[in-house]
């Protein structure tokens, strides 16, 4: 019987380094130690040998049946690692396949200035504001300083509904509106679309968007002024951005200015893009014209401020280089899907 | 405003820059220049010589061999075409590896032309001789150069000497952008006083000098304004004996550079004081003024009058008309009458420096259809105190010209006389403002640079009438603030109370749309406010709909765009046209924008502005499609009101697929198929969708809180309800008959089969619904399904439903 069982153990062995995949080696693991199989039936006969021999057989067959489960078992591993091995160099793909996309939509490029820009101002701690698109002349123009009769209310810029109504044709009656609402300080920006008679070519649109901005407290300066749209252009062009103000005219800002910002595309030396100046216009600024204040209610000797109007196309059309007004309104797919 | 250096540096002698620092510099300092023209940019190696001797070509009829002595003991061989030149003339030569502007036919050439030396017909020719187009000027700034031909020098001109010199081209033309405050700076005078501040140099305006003869021009005329609002001031002098002829080069080409034409000298004096002084002049054959007298009066409605370009023009009531004792003689302000001009016989005359208000002046221009250098300085709104001494120079260019005899003195009807604003000096307020630390004397300094003066006792600067834009410390303190320098105000950000900065709840519900639509697949697109009336046919809109009350613009660039929209529809499938129309496939576009709602027409009060969330598609995907948009907008929009889709009656949606939205009781919106013929309209060759959301309905719905519910702890039960349904029985009142009755242990209840055919008996669909239940505190005993389920069948039999499993 000891022979026998040694014979069982040593062709189980043999058998189990000859299996070749997982399933030889489960037929293996079935023919020595199923119900069956060959050790188990040793077991079975466990009858033949004499009683006192019996628990030294025992053992031996355990010992016979833990060394093949154990050799089993390590096989078995070593096959399935092999399988997996196997199986991943069968399932190498080519990643340069076209991608499965969503078609995830797009937004406008006007829509992505407007939002970097209140992002910029609401981080130094602007709230945004909104007014009215179809608005009255009050607001408009004369509590901006701009009286009756004054050429920019000339019927050639501005679209007249009746004549008390106007369709805005600049953002800044939400100065004088928010102003009114006498809550102080005051730090706003305002984006909103507005009107101008102009026809539809490359460069001009009879409505066109504008970012305002508003900030009234005591002790603000023009220096602060300076200071707010410098760090807006640097977060909006690039950090090596420089800013340049010239002097200019609005009717509801005094002292007034003009800010120029160095060619984000040359730095400043001059190419195709900046005309060969090296500067780009980006908006209108200017202290908040005491005058306006005493329309709004609040008292220049006290309090002083700023404002500043930015063309959300100028930036969107400089941003992207986009040649053609035109194409904001034109919705084309193709258009809308590089932003 | 156009200027050229040359005339500014008239009269500030000690200017020595070029011309990019300039304008550099004169930006700066507020005075804008736009651009900037050099007249020689394209100009090279051109020198005066003298043509010694003419042969004439041997092989061509039409051509001449020159000899031309170019100084310096040169002579060169030129062939030329030219028929005007004869020995000794004095011409511009351009020698070998020089450069002309253009051709002589008055084209020019980008770069200008390169003239090398070469052979005409066999003969060499060393250079070129050219005529006054080559030199890239015209007859109009030149009217002594030949019509065809070689421009000739005169007698006195150097040879040898830079041709290009000795015609003045050697000058740059600027060209400014003056704001409207600046009314001074629309003259050569104003400009130059804002260069000698600008460059701290001396500035040396003309000194007029006393003119005129023993007699008294009020023995001649008599000037009555019976308006003094439109007419504030009229300076009138007399020149008798007038000798017309043409200006002297000088002022020909200062004018012309100015864009100009040169005329004649009265002419011209009166354009060149204009342009020095900024004050437009005219002036007036003496001997057909009617009793020798003028009338400033108001035109009567519909009136007639002649203007010199010989057209007739009609007047209102608000026209300034410039009278003699009988007729009209001039529009003041805008244009001379065509009865009283100057011409090659005038005998006397009379000048005219009056002042007009500037307002009256623009609306009238714009009304008769009439603008002119004349009216589009006076609308700007000049100063009265300019008159005189502009009348003043005139007559002392008349003199120094010998144009006539200046008859002295001059009637001036002048009753109320501007006065100088005095402001207050306040030098700390200006540091306030400025956030500078600018001295005083600094400050009194920069306000003498331009003529400010200071009354030192009364602490108060005077402002020049001149300065029409200086009333109070802020406006002194731009002055400061321009000559200190806007590059040298420190940059500080403001101080004081910290301020949170947010966007307000309804645009951050405006952002969660976009991104929904975004991730939906649609791209953002911009639409027109306005549109045409038309439209509301083309949408096959009854002609009582309320949307066709529209706010109407009264000056619109056209009926296209007259009124403001009611509807974002239109602008929708214009877009889903404009891209049909070019092929472009599967489009998914949306728009946030206003549509605008009138409370009473004509407008009394602001419309009604609502922001409509607008999506459109056509290609892939169906009404189901846009009914997910909706959906998943409302999930994110924590919307949690029962929401309803009911069939609606939209005329430009199909009558069987279109549905209005409600969340709770609030209508929200709509959404549909494009009815066919709508589509068709607007140019989308396939089927097409929209929807439209209110955002002014949707945000007051709209929470972005969130509280978290446990997830279930015990299990669901599931079971399906297999159905036949009548045909008109729509999904939705399936699912609320579930939900009334399925009771507090259902979950949800989810359609997942719709069957129509020839299994189903006609009228009839199949539909199948799975139905969850839970309880949260316990597992469900078959009982409480059974009992649910038992509920839902009775109340889904009531309607007619009949039930298969």
């Amino acid at each position: 019987m000891k022979d026998k069982l040694q014979a069982i153990r040593e062709e189980a062995l043999a058998q189990i380094e000859k299996a070749v995949d997982l399933d030889k080696l489960n037929d293996v693991r079935v023919s020595f130690l199923g119900k069956k199989g060959q050790l188990t039936s040793v077991l079975k006969s466990m009858k033949e040998v004499a009683p006192e021999d019996r628990p030294a057989f025992g053992q031996l067959v355990n010992e016979a049946r833990a060394q093949i489960e154990r050799v089993l078992e390590e096989t078995k591993e070593k096959l399935e690692r092999q399988a997996l091995e196997h199986r991943l160099k069968e399932e190498v793909i080519d990643v340069t396949l076209p991608a499965k996309k969503n078609n995830v939509g797009h937004r406008h490029p006007n829509t992505i200035a407007r939002e970097e820009v209140e992002r910029i101002f609401i981080g130094m701690g602007y709230e945004v504001v909104e007014g009215p698109e179809v608005e009255y002349d009050l607001y408009n123009f004369e509590k901006l300083n701009i009286p009756a009769n004054h050429p920019a209310k000339d019927e050639q810029d501005t679209f007249y509904v009746t004549k008390d109504i106007v369709l805005r044709t600049q953002t800044s009656p939400v100065q004088a509106r928010i102003m009114e609402q006498g809550k102080l300080p005051i730090r706003v920006i305002a984006p909103g679309r507005v009107f101008r008679s102009d026809e539809v070519d490359a460069t001009h649109s009879p409505s066109f968007h504008q970012i305002e901005g508003l900030v009234v407290d005591k002790n603000i300066t023009f220096a602060d002024l300076k200071g707010t749209l410098e760090q807006f252009a640097k977060e909006l062009f690039g950090e090596n951005t420089r800013t340049k103000f010239r002097p200019h005219h609005f009717p509801f800002t005094e002292p007034s200015a003009e800010m120029d910002v160095s060619c984000f595309k040359c730095g400043g030396k001059g190419c195709r893009f900046c005309k060969g100046e090296g500067w780009i216009e980006i908006l209108g600024c200017g202290m908040v014209h005491p005058h306006v204040f005493e329309m709004c209610g609040i008292d220049p000797e006290v309090y002083t401020g700023f404002a500043f109007g930015v063309g959300l196309e100028r930036i969107a059309l400089l941003k992207y280089e986009i040649d053609d007004m035109r194409l904001l309104y034109e919705n084309d797919a193709r258009f809308l899907k590089q932003f | 405003m156009n200027t050229t250096l040359s005339w500014v540096k008239a009269y500030v002698p000690d200017l020595d820059v070029t011309a990019q620092e300039f304008t550099d510099a004169m930006t700066l300092s507020g005075t804008k220049v736009e651009s900037y023209l050099a007249a020689d940019r394209d100009l090279a190696n051109i020198v005066i010589g003298q043509i010694d001797q003419i042969e004439r070509h041997p092989d061509a009829d039409k051509l001449i061999v020159c000899q031309v002595n170019v100084g310096g003991g040169k002579s060169v061989q030129i062939v030329t075409g030219a028929p005007n030149v004869k020995v000794g003339d004095k011409i511009p030569v351009v020698l070998d590896g020089g450069r002309v502007a253009g051709t002589h036919d008055g084209k020019m050439t980008e770069g200008g032309i390169e003239i090398k030396k070469g052979k005409l017909r066999g003969i060499e020719s060393n250079g070129m001789m050219c005529s006054i187009e080559e030199l890239g000027s015209s007859r109009d700034m030149y009217p002594e150069a030949p019509e065809y031909g070689i421009y000739i020098f005169p007698e006195d001109a150097e040879v040898g000497a830079d041709a290009v010199e000795a015609l003045g081209l050697n000058d740059v033309t600027f060209e400014f952008e003056i704001t409207s405050n600046r009314v001074d700076c629309f003259s050569v005078i104003g400009i130059a006083r804002e260069a000698a501040a600008t460059f701290r140099k001396e500035f040396h305006p003309p000194v007029v000098t006393p003119t005129g003869n023993s007699e008294q021009a009020s023995d001649y005329v008599k000037v009555t304004i019976e308006d003094e609002e439109l007419c504030p001031r009229y300076c009138a002098r007399v020149v008798k004996n007038v000798h017309i002829a043409p200006s002297p080069k000088w002022m020909q080409r200062r004018l012309a550079a100015a864009g100009i034409r040169p005329i004649n000298n009265i002419v011209d004096i009166t354009n060149y004081v204009m342009e020095e002084y900024g004050q437009p002049m005219h002036a007036y054959d003496y001997d057909q003024l009617a009793g020798h007298e003028i009338v400033v009066r108001r035109a009567a409605k519909d009136e007639k009058f002649v203007t010199l370009d010989g057209q007739e023009r009609t007047m209102d009531e608000n026209v300034v008309m410039i009278c003699d004792g009988e007729k009209a003689v001039g529009i003041g302000g805008i244009m001379g009458g065509e009865n009283s001009m100057i011409t090659d016989n005038v005998k006397t005359m009379l000048f005219e420096a009056a002042c007009f208000d500037g307002t009256n002046i623009r609306l009238s221009s714009k009304r008769i259809g009439l603008r002119t250098d004349a009216s589009a300085k006076f609308e700007k709104g000049l100063d009265p105190n300019n008159a005189q001494a502009a009348i003043d120079r005139a007559c002392q260019l008349v003199e120094e010209l010998g144009a006539g005899e200046v008859v002295g003195g001059m009637v001036d009807v002048y009753s109320r006389k501007k006065e100088p604003v005095r402001i207050p000096f306040e030098p700390e307020k200006i540091n306030a403002l400025l956030g500078t630390d600018v001295s005083e004397e600094e400050m009194l300094g920069y306000f003498k640079l331009v003529d400010l003066e200071y009354d030192a006792a009364a602490r108060e600067v005077i402002a020049p009438t001149f300065r029409q834009d200086l009333f109070r410390t802020a406006d002194l303190a731009e002055e400061v603030a321009r000559f200190y320098g806007y590059d040298n105000i420190p940059t500080t950000l403001p101080s004081g109370e910290a301020t949170a900065g947010k966007l307000p709840f309804h645009m951050r519900v405006r952002e969660v749309a976009e991104d929904i639509a975004e991730f939906c697949g649609f791209s953002q697109g911009m639409m027109y406010s306005f549109e045409s009336p038309k439209v509301f046919d083309k949408l096959r809109l009854p002609e009582d709909s309320p949307l066709r009350t529209a706010v109407k613009i009264s000056n619109p660039l056209g009926e296209d765009f007259s009124i403001m929209r009611t509807t974002s529809i239109n602008g929708m499938l214009t877009s889903l046209g404009f891209n049909y129309n070019h092929r472009n496939k599967n489009v998914r576009l949306y728009e946030l924008g206003n549509i605008y709602l009138p409370k009473t027409l004509p407008l009394t009060e602001l419309p009604e502005e609502r922001m409509q969330f607008t999506l459109g598609m056509y290609g892939e995907g169906d009404f189901y499609t846009m009914k997910g948009v909706i959906e998943e907008l409302l999930d994110k929009l924590g919307i949690s009101g029962h929401r309803t889709y009911a069939p609606d009656t939209k005329p430009y949606l199909h009558p069987g697929r279109q549905a209005q939205v409600s969340c709770g009781e609030v209508v929200v919106g709509y959404l549909g198929e494009v009815h066919p013929l709508v589509a068709d309209a607007y140019g989308i060759g396939e089927k097409a969708y929209v929807v439209v959301l209110d955002m002014d309905a949707v945000t007051p719905l709209a929470t972005f809180d969130r509280k978290y519910t446990g997830i279930a702890r015990y299990p669901a039960v599931m079971r399906d309800i297999s159905m036949v349904v009548p045909k008109k029985i729509l999904a939705g009142q399936i699912e609320a008959m579930i939900n009334q009755r399925g009771g507090k242990i259902l979950e949800n209840c989810q359609l997942f089969d719709v069957y129509e055919g020839v299994q189903i008996k006609p009228g009839f669909k199949s539909m199948a619904y799975s139905v969850v239940f839970r309880a949260k505190d316990r597992t469900l005993e078959e009982s409480d399904i059974t009992a649910a389920m038992k509920k839902i069948w009775n109340g889904l039999e009531s309607m007619g439903i009949e039930i298969r499993s």
